[in-house]
């Protein structure tokens, strides 16, 4: 097993198959998690999920085991992603679902206000400042796993993250946003108020 | 008293980053959320379905 980096690639056994299957299997969560940040629409996002899926199944091949296969997937995804354009619907798909996840929000009470407004914010940020926040803010990526992810250098990663944070809070803050009835300053009360309520559940 | 103004304003400054800091703080936890949502999420059937019928038409083929 520890052997493959020494060895050229024999034959690909069925046991490979297996613990890639295994370890791929595990990763799906995150997939889809990634894939509802770029597009939004979760049906789109499980669309591009499977494609990611099946393009690193088809690749399992030139995946070395033991390597992080959680940052080679979400390169995966993203090329996928990028390769296919679907940025150009993702504006109108944005504002369909807003409509809707106002009316989620009104009808469960415990809905928190903030994650639309979040999710809002996320969206005015360019796409590039975007996807690095969520990777590193949320996915739980280093600078340098997220630099691989989206092929660009690791100071190049850090300074996309630092401005996107700068400019969330600036658009949580400020209300560069724009939402029939709701002020910004409410949706950064409510940010804070869950991060306490968030932080002493956990 | 020379010094005094500076002093003052270094702490609102530094008060005012601490805030800075403490806010930062609540919308990465928020961010984090989002996502943990999404993760914490039942993966939909489909994807196991798609994942087992390729495993098998490989396995078919070799």
């Amino acid at each position: 097993m520890g052997s493959a980096v020494d060895n050229p690639r024999p034959e690909r056994s069925a046991a490979d198959d297996a613990a890639f299957k295994r370890e791929l299997v595990q990763l799906i969560p995150h997939l889809r998690a990634f894939a509802r940040t770029l597009c939004g629409d979760p049906t789109a996002a499980d669309d591009l999920a499977q494609d990611a899926m099946m393009k690193a199944w088809d690749a399992r091949a030139s995946f070395q085991m033991g390597t992080n296969m959680k940052a080679w997937t979400f390169m995966i995804l993203r090329n996928q992603f990028y390769s296919e354009k679907r940025r150009s619907w993702r504006q109108s798909q944005l504002d369909q679902e807003a409509a809707e996840r106002t009316l989620v929000a009104v009808d469960d009470p415990e809905a928190p206000v903030a994650l639309d407004e979040l999710r809002q914010g996320l969206g005015m940020l360019p796409a590039e400042q975007r996807e690095a926040l969520i990777l590193v803010g949320a996915g739980g990526f280093a600078y340098e796993e997220a630099a691989e992810i989206c092929g660009c250098a690791v100071g190049t990663v850090k300074s996309r993250v630092s401005r996107a944070r700068r400019a969330l809070h600036a658009i949580l803050e400020d209300g560069a946003y724009d939402r029939d009835g709701a002020s910004a300053g409410d949706a950064m009360r409510s940010i804070l108020a869950d991060a306490e309520r968030l932080s002493t559940v956990r | 008293m020379i010094e005094q103004r500076p002093m003052a304003e270094r702490r609102k400054a530094s008060a005012a980053l601490d805030e800075a800091r403490l806010r930062q703080q609540a919308i990465g936890v928020r961010l984090r959320q989002m996502f943990d949502e999404v993760v914490n999420e039942a993966v939909p059937d489909e994807f196991l379905d798609i994942l087992r019928r390729a495993d098998q038409r490989g396995s078919e083929k070799g």
